[in-house]
């Protein structure tokens, strides 16, 4: 996102279309590796079509339909959601400084829901306050992109050659890499955060005895014991809060 | 899988997703003034991600070496600054192309 120009142009409806666009082209490959994913552990197209139109998030909804299909706890679902899922809630903060302060609760209602990473980082990088049209047009085509994506990952699965299905599966995680590494370049805390959940889950991981703890649990300690050691040693400014 | 539980779980991910983008939009007006809490909450997404990502990488493909080269790819594409798409793209060209090479050589 570092080459969108500041530019003057009005926030309109058609702008966010267009701001939109490469998001939905980057939700399209990702949500077809989901809807593979899906399917390939027993899921119905229609019903991981239902996940992606419903929650509108890669991690959160990858790491709850793995426990979905795994058979896991209402609650460790719902916690999981919740902790994959926290981050939004500064993102929510922050753009709730930044969108028109006149807009309406109903507006704000149905807005956040389209509030994902991506969308979040473009409507931050423009000027002035963003208003409701600007911010629906910005999440209609990314919406659009991982439903479709999500249909014909899902769909595709039997039309695949083997090969090619099992590569695509890495797609998510080099996703994810794309937001982490990047920022770890710059920022020493980051690259700090990174380095011991990374540890950390790979110990769940390969411990004897610890590798019995599920991944949705897995994360939560690893996210919550990184964060907050990263927290009270080199606590954020104010302006690098928002990055 | 279209039992019941398999809806309710989807209604608790999608009423929990909801709640964690609406309410902070909706109800708080104020900026969080805790030092503490901004800074959990801006390191959370990065170990969120980062714990996500290692070690299940490794065993998201046919085999470790292939998906080792495919890390390898997302790594170096992702470190020159690389978009969503071309590293998600280009981690999985690489583990193509390391499957048909590992395959060629017999090692698969």
């Amino acid at each position: 996102m570092e080459d969108v120009i500041r530019e003057k142009e009005p926030l309109t409806w058609g702008k966010g279309i267009r701001d939109g666009l490469p998001i939905c082209l980057g939700y399209l490959s990702v949500s077809f590796a989901f809807g593979m994913m899906a399917t390939q552990g027993g899921m119905s197209p229609w019903v991981a079509l239902l996940i992606s139109m419903s929650n509108l998030t890669s991690a959160g909804q990858v790491a709850g339909t793995a426990l979905i299909l795994s058979g896991g706890l209402y609650l460790e679902i719902a916690v999981t959601t919740f902790v994959i899922n926290i981050r939004y809630m500064l993102m929510s903060l922050s753009l709730s400084q930044k969108i028109d302060g006149a807009m309406g609760t109903l507006q704000r209602l149905a807005l956040s829901f389209g509030v994902t990473d991506e969308i979040f980082a473009v409507s931050m990088q423009q000027k002035g306050e963003l208003g409701a049209r600007y911010l629906s047009g910005l999440m209609l085509t990314p919406y659009l992109g991982w439903s479709a994506g999500t249909l014909l990952g899902a769909t595709a699965t039997g039309l695949l050659p083997a090969a090619v299905r099992t590569a695509l599966n890495i797609a998510i995680y080099g996703m994810f890499l794309a937001i982490i590494v990047p920022p770890a370049r710059h920022s020493r805390p980051v690259a700090l955060v990174i380095a011991i959940a990374v540890a950390m889950s790979c110990l769940f991981r390969w411990t004897p005895g610890l590798n019995r703890v599920s991944t949705g649990w897995v994360i939560i300690l690893c996210a919550v014991a990184a964060s907050a050691f990263a927290a009270l040693r080199y606590p954020v400014h104010e302006t690098e809060a928002q990055a | 899988m279209t039992e019941p539980r398999v809806f309710i779980s989807i209604l608790i991910m999608a009423g929990v997703t909801y709640l964690v983008r609406m309410l902070p939009l909706v109800i708080f007006k104020k900026k969080i003034t805790n030092r503490f809490v901004r800074s959990f909450l801006a390191y959370v997404p990065y170990a969120v991600l980062a714990a996500m990502t290692f070690p299940g990488i490794l065993y998201s493909t046919g085999s470790v070496s292939s998906a080792a080269f495919g890390l390898l790819t997302a790594l170096v594409l992702a470190y020159h600054n690389k978009g969503l798409l071309t590293v998600a793209l280009g981690a999985s060209a690489a583990v193509f192309a390391a499957q048909q090479l590992l395959s060629l050589a017999g090692m698969q």
